[in-house]
């Protein structure tokens, strides 16, 4: 008699028109846009001076201003720091947006991605794969920020539920405003062009706001200016939900902008790639 | 009759180049299409609209019975692509790149690993499937982008210019592959600058310049185009090749021409001149090593069909639409 230990041999795996019927578009998008997430990750860990932007940058910034500055605004660098720290997490989290576009236009431009073109996958998976790949970007961003303000003496003022929707908050906003970067990526003709339009807009987006002086010490014009710009609202919504304060209102704000913005640069980047195939 | 892939009146223009002026090109399943042209003919775009990647400017193209254009979804599900552009990611290992590729092609995750093991033991890869695939040389590089475009189990797959840049023994080695891929049952557009390989693999070979099909037909048909055979004999002794000579065209009538040496050759048509000049050589008791009766090289082919006589300036306006290799063979011999 046949030992229990042989196993029936395995028949060939399914074609691609086998295994595409046995679950809904639904989930199968979702884990193409998992699978190419996976990838972006594993690149990112592999190639780990990519995260410079996440790690050594906003430490620098911290020195920097928090010695800088901190006398002078608010009289002592330990209240500064309680000030300018869930700003400065806003700004760089912001600014690690550039990277992605950077990185996908150059990644484009690999064969690779014309094989996944030939793939029988949502035009918006690889997009979407890259994206959610460099979440992992902003976590490590809020956590080197954190980790670092705490050894200086930062305190979360109010509790870890309020801190944690701060983070989320946060990564919410620049999940929305990455897709600019995505777009400026795909259209780009070259990976310089997308940093230097990026940073063009980042630098007023963040500078212009009140994370490094009150909003009240500026001049007229910059008032107005830092009232208007959405990064304010993102950074007082931070602030609030850190250290105390107000936040319904910033919060509200944050999340139509973050809405918005994602309304219009998803299109318009999942657009631009289906037209460059 | 069904074909595997088929294309109508294709065309495509980039800006004022017309990459493409209405081509026609069609394979039974189960066979290889060889594409044949020089740089710039037009390959690559035929291939890249047929893969669904470049949508046509006009014509049709179908696969598998599915318009690539309305039904590219279809396609994309059919096909398997290999070439200078659709290749594997470097930063990820053997086994990453095809279990992604699995994973996209909706296999489960453990339909993927094994179909990932399966194919890089097929393709002599197991010992590298951890290590990144930028640290692959060219030739297991080839392999890796043929096992990619395999993973799904492809009715038709595009290969193009496989084997650009590859040693002739790396090159034998992806001709092998091919040919069991051909012998389970599966399609092959193979386009290639080498005529070589367009012999050694095709069933059917069409020949591109200039954006037109300027011949189409079996390797046999296209050589024959260039009209009739060579004899050619080695003596064995270089001493004797005088007698050989004279031998040759006293039978012949045309005067013997040495293509390497210690080698005679003269043009024939058909093979009547081989019995006398046997007979004669072994009546003067010359030992031959080499005496064969052969068609024209592809090569020879080639550089008839694509003589051109009027400067290359003039551009495809001038170039023939679609001439079978009949009728080229008449403009040919003419």
């Amino acid at each position: 008699m046949s030992a229990t230990l042989t196993r029936p041999a395995e028949g060939p795996t399914p074609t691609a028109e086998q295994a595409a019927t046995r679950r809904p578009a639904l989930a199968r998008g979702v884990t193409h846009s998992l699978t190419l997430a996976r990838r972006s990750l594993v690149k990112t860990l592999r190639t780990p001076e990519q995260l410079i932007d996440v790690t050594l940058q906003p430490i620098i910034f911290v020195v920097m201003f928090v010695y800088l500055l901190g006398g002078a605004v608010s009289g002592s660098t330990s209240e500064y720091l309680r000030f300018l720290l869930p700003a400065i997490m806003v700004q760089t989290v912001i600014f690690a947006t550039v990277a992605t576009g950077v990185n996908l236009n150059t990644d484009i431009k690999k064969g690779v991605f014309d094989r996944f073109r030939s793939l029988p996958i949502a035009r918006s998976a690889p997009l979407l794969g890259s994206v959610l790949g460099d979440m992992v970007r902003f976590v490590v961003c809020i956590a080197v920020l954190l980790g670092f303000g705490y050894a200086l003496g930062f305190r979360i003022g109010t509790d870890p539920l309020s801190a944690l929707a701060a983070c989320v908050l946060v990564m919410l906003f620049a999940f929305s405003l990455i897709w600019a970067s995505v777009l400026l990526g795909v259209v780009a003709r070259e990976a310089g062009a997308v940093q230097g339009i990026m940073f063009l807009a980042m630098f007023p987006l963040t500078f212009g706001t009140n994370m490094i002086t009150p909003t009240e010490s500026l001049p007229g014009w910059l008032q107005w200016w830092v009232n208007v710009n959405p990064v304010t609202d993102v950074m007082e919504a931070a602030r609030g939900l850190l250290t105390g304060g107000p936040v319904a209102g910033p919060v509200t704000t944050t999340l139509l902008w973050s809405a918005g913005l994602f309304a219009v640069f998803f299109p318009l980047a999942v657009r631009a790639y289906r037209r460059k195939a | 009759m069904s074909y595997a892939f088929r294309t109508t009146g294709l065309v495509k223009r980039f800006g004022d180049t017309t990459a493409l002026a209405g081509v026609d090109l069609a394979a039974r399943p189960g066979t290889v299409l060889g594409v044949l042209g020089p740089n710039g003919a037009g390959k690559t775009t035929a291939v890249r609209i047929l893969a669904t990647l470049t949508r046509p400017d006009g014509g049709t193209a179908e696969v598998a019975g599915h318009d690539v254009v309305r039904e590219a979804e279809e396609v994309r599900r059919r096909v398997g692509l290999t070439g200078q552009y659709a290749s594997v990611d470097e930063d990820l290992t053997g086994v990453e790149n095809l279990v992604m590729i699995g994973r996209l092609l909706d296999l489960t995750r453990q339909e993927a690993k094994r179909r990932a093991g399966e194919l890089l033991e097929q393709f002599d890869l197991t010992a590298a499937g951890g290590r990144r695939a930028g640290t692959y040389s060219g030739g297991m590089r080839r392999r890796l982008d043929l096992a990619a475009s395999l993973v799904a189990r492809p009715e038709v797959v595009f290969l193009d210019e496989p084997t650009t840049g590859l040693d002739p023994a790396k090159r034998d080695d992806v001709w092998a592959l091919v040919r069991e891929q051909v012998a389970s049952g599966v399609t092959v557009l193979l386009t290639t600058q080498y005529l070589e390989e367009a012999d050694a693999l095709a069933d059917e070979i069409a020949v591109i310049d200039q954006g037109s099909v300027i011949a189409q037909g079996t390797p046999h048909e296209l050589k024959s185009v260039v009209g009739g055979q060579t004899l050619q004999v080695r003596p064995l002794d270089p001493a004797r090749l005088g007698e050989v000579g004279d031998i040759l065209e006293r039978v012949t009538g045309g005067r013997p021409d040495s293509p390497a040496r210690d080698v005679l050759s003269v043009p024939v048509t058909g093979d009547a001149a081989l019995p006398p000049v046997v007979a004669r050589l072994a009546e003067q008791g010359i030992e031959v090593m080499e005496l064969s009766l052969r068609l024209p090289s592809l090569d020879e082919v080639f550089h008839t069909l694509t003589r051109r006589d009027t400067p290359a300036a003039t551009g495809p306006a001038t170039a023939a639409p679609d001439r079978t290799a009949h009728e080229t063979k008449g403009a040919a011999v003419a």
